[in-house]
């Protein structure tokens, strides 16, 4: 079981990191969901695997589900849930503002790449205005 | 796995694992920070539609959380053991909530929450996004209560839960307005920092199967006696779960690209504080839970060299004020991770320090960059210029900070980054303490440059001139007061460095002695 688990966890993160390298939106959100529900499957088997519901005095404490790992998965599913919300709304908002739900380039870094750009095409101006000066014909 | 088992019927509750509630002086004081701003949220979503209440509210709840905080800091200072410890829900450790403030955490409190009453008087100064949306208030009393529960927490799992609570808050405050380069900008925001938190759950997942415990005292105990690769690898993984956080190189990408686009007060908050907590958090694993032989001394140094390398080339090439600032951050981070990558008392007191200094300042920068915004219209070196005529109190409150963080002295900045080279020196590491010389003349560089541009010389850009001509625009009184208010305690903090650098040591002094933080929380039980 905790093998077919393990299996399950690394599936999902494989599949997950795959979606989540794509541009658009709605795969990167999708591939969030699929790693988180990874992360949560091995925060599942962390724990002592299967026994008898943790209620104090039905059983032999030594035969209890370990509870810890449950309650940590299910605060860490409600965290993931609300954020996952949070980000469809960001993705809708997104795609009214562009019509599409492509993940844009950083205006900046486009806006620094440009310079750059820029000065090497002035130093290729400025070598070819040097060869035209050197060269009268 | 059978370990978890054995501690799970080991730990099964017995009378005597129930703490009479109301125990020990402490025990109000430390859940205060983290309680007070939820409920003061709460109250504030109520009075959504009427915003003096908000107000009145936010303030009261903040004005509290700094006055509790100072008397805290006071007390552990006194405390025997600089340490408070306190089980929430009446159960024992491990199995209570487990709080717990030492020097450390109780310095960062104060400082925290010292940062987050003035921005939140500058942001209601600014009349922006403060008065336009009814759920900054409730949003930003959530981040100041995550942002303490960070610092107060005794538990792996709860310090994610105090994180996820203090980024939730800050993504609805980044993309507060929802305009298009906020959305955009926002969106590899979350991205990133969920990629964090499921790292952060898959190392808990793992942490947890090997020692059956999240309680960081009692992690402190079982980490020690794994296999060293095993130890390694954790310490590996919360590095890197930390560091994105943190900022470090090279996994800071996004902070440049995010931080610019939020409103105003907001960055100065982020920029102050989030990447500080990821630094704290780094701090207090790799103190606490992990033994000499898995601490990443030789590595860290590396990444700190690298980030202060990185940071401070980004804010050389960037022409916008707030960018240049956001690259500056990740140059400084650097600096703390090279205090804390020599495992020593001087090197970690330094760090410390560091980290106090680098809030106060650098909260006071992106304040006045927001003044200098509000004034000129525009924050682009390149259409600014000759401030130091037209608005000579900004260009006053600018120089401050801006000399602290150069390190010229008298300022905190120096002897922050004087304490840290001398830690450096004493342990001979000789090509970090080059790289941060080197860093802190670059640094110079930047300051110098938003200088001459923005105060200096003679402002081109036809609009920006009309709007900082005499008598156009004033800046309101409060954003100015808040603004006022971070850089007299950043001058305070030069005036009482010796004292301050004391405090530092002695907190130092507790992170390098992990067993009294066990001793505390886990009491006669161990």
């Amino acid at each position: 079981m905790s093998v077919l688990l393990a299996f399950a966890a690394a599936a999902l993160f494989g599949t997950g990191t795959f979606l989540l390298l794509q541009r658009r939106l709605s795969r990167i959100i999708i591939g969030i969901g699929l790693i988180g529900h990874g992360s949560n499957i091995l925060l599942l088997t962390s724990g002592s695997g299967r026994g008898l519901p943790p209620i104090i005095g039905s059983a032999d404490p030594t035969d209890f589900a370990d509870p810890l790992p449950q309650a940590l998965a299910l605060t860490s599913i409600v965290i993931t849930f609300g954020v996952t919300a949070f980000l469809f709304a960001l993705g809708y908002r997104s795609w009214k503002i562009t019509h599409d739900d492509v993940v844009e380039d950083d205006v900046e870094d486009r806006y620094i790449a440009r310079r750059v750009d820029q000065l090497v095409d002035e130093g290729e101006a400025a070598a070819r205005l040097n060869e035209l000066a050197e060269d009268p014909e | 796995m059978s370990g978890a088992l054995a501690t799970l019927a080991m730990a099964l509750p017995t009378a005597d694992d129930v703490v009479a509630p109301g125990s020990g002086s402490f025990d109000v004081l430390i859940p205060l920070p983290v309680i007070v701003p939820l409920v003061a949220a709460a109250l504030s979503i109520v009075a959504a539609g009427h915003r003096p209440t908000q107000r009145v509210i936010g303030l009261g709840a903040l004005l509290t959380v700094v006055v509790g905080n100072i008397v805290l800091l006071a007390r552990v200072d006194d405390a025997p053991d600089g340490i408070a410890a306190s089980q929430g829900g009446g159960w024992k450790a491990p199995l209570g909530i487990s709080l717990v403030v030492d020097r450390f955490a109780a310095i960062m409190l104060v400082v925290s929450s010292l940062m987050l009453i003035s921005v939140l008087v500058y942001a209601i100064g600014q009349q922006a996004e403060e008065r336009r949306f009814a759920a900054f208030h409730p949003v930003y009393l959530v981040l100041a209560a995550g942002v303490s529960a960070s610092f107060v927490t005794g538990d792996l799992f709860n310090l994610f839960v105090a994180f996820e609570m203090m980024l939730v808050a800050s993504y609805v405050l980044l993309t507060l307005g929802g305009r298009a380069g906020q959305v955009r900008s926002g969106m590899s925001y979350v991205v990133i920092s969920l990629i964090a938190s499921t790292f952060f759950i898959t190392a808990l997942a793992l942490i947890y199967s090997a020692t059956g415990t999240v309680n960081m005292a009692e992690l402190s105990e079982r980490i020690p006696e794994l296999p060293s690769g095993v130890r390694t690898g954790f310490s590996l993984l919360l590095i890197v779960v930390f560091g994105i956080k943190a900022g470090l190189f090279p996994l800071f990408f996004w902070l440049p690209d995010s931080y610019p686009t939020a409103p105003n007060a907001v960055t100065a908050i982020f920029a102050g504080l989030l990447t500080k907590v990821g630094v704290y958090a780094i701090i207090r694993t790799q103190l606490l839970l992990f033994p000499d032989d898995a601490r990443q001394g030789t590595l860290l140094l590396i990444i700190a060299g690298l980030t202060m390398v990185t940071g401070v080339l980004g804010a050389l090439a960037n022409d916008d004020l707030q960018r240049i600032l956001s690259f500056h951050i990740i140059s400084h981070i650097g600096y703390m991770i090279f205090g804390l990558a020599l495992f020593t008392l001087a090197g970690i007191a330094g760090a410390i320090f560091y980290v106090v200094h680098h809030i106060i300042v650098k909260t006071a920068l992106f304040l006045v960059a927001g003044l200098i915004e509000r004034k000129a219209g525009s924050d682009r070196l390149s259409r600014i210029g000759g401030m130091v005529r037209s608005a000579p109190m900004i260009a006053v409150l600018f120089a401050f900070p801006a000399l602290s963080i150069a390190g010229l002295p008298p300022f905190s900045g120096f002897v922050a980054k004087f304490a840290l080279v001398d830690a450096g020196v004493l342990v001979e590491q000789w090509p970090i303490v080059a790289v941060s010389l080197v860093v802190s003349l670059l640094t110079m560089y930047v300051m110098g440059r938003i200088w001459s541009n923005v105060f200096w010389g003679t402002c081109e850009d036809e609009a920006v001139a009309e709007r900082l001509a005499p008598g156009r625009t004033s800046v309101p009184l409060l954003m100015t007061g808040a603004t006022v208010a971070v850089v007299v305690a950043s001058l305070a903090m030069m005036v009482f460095a010796g004292p301050m650098y004391d405090l530092a040591e002695r907190a130092a002094a507790d992170l390098l002695v992990p067993q009294i933080y066990v001793r505390h929380v886990l009491g006669a039980s161990s």
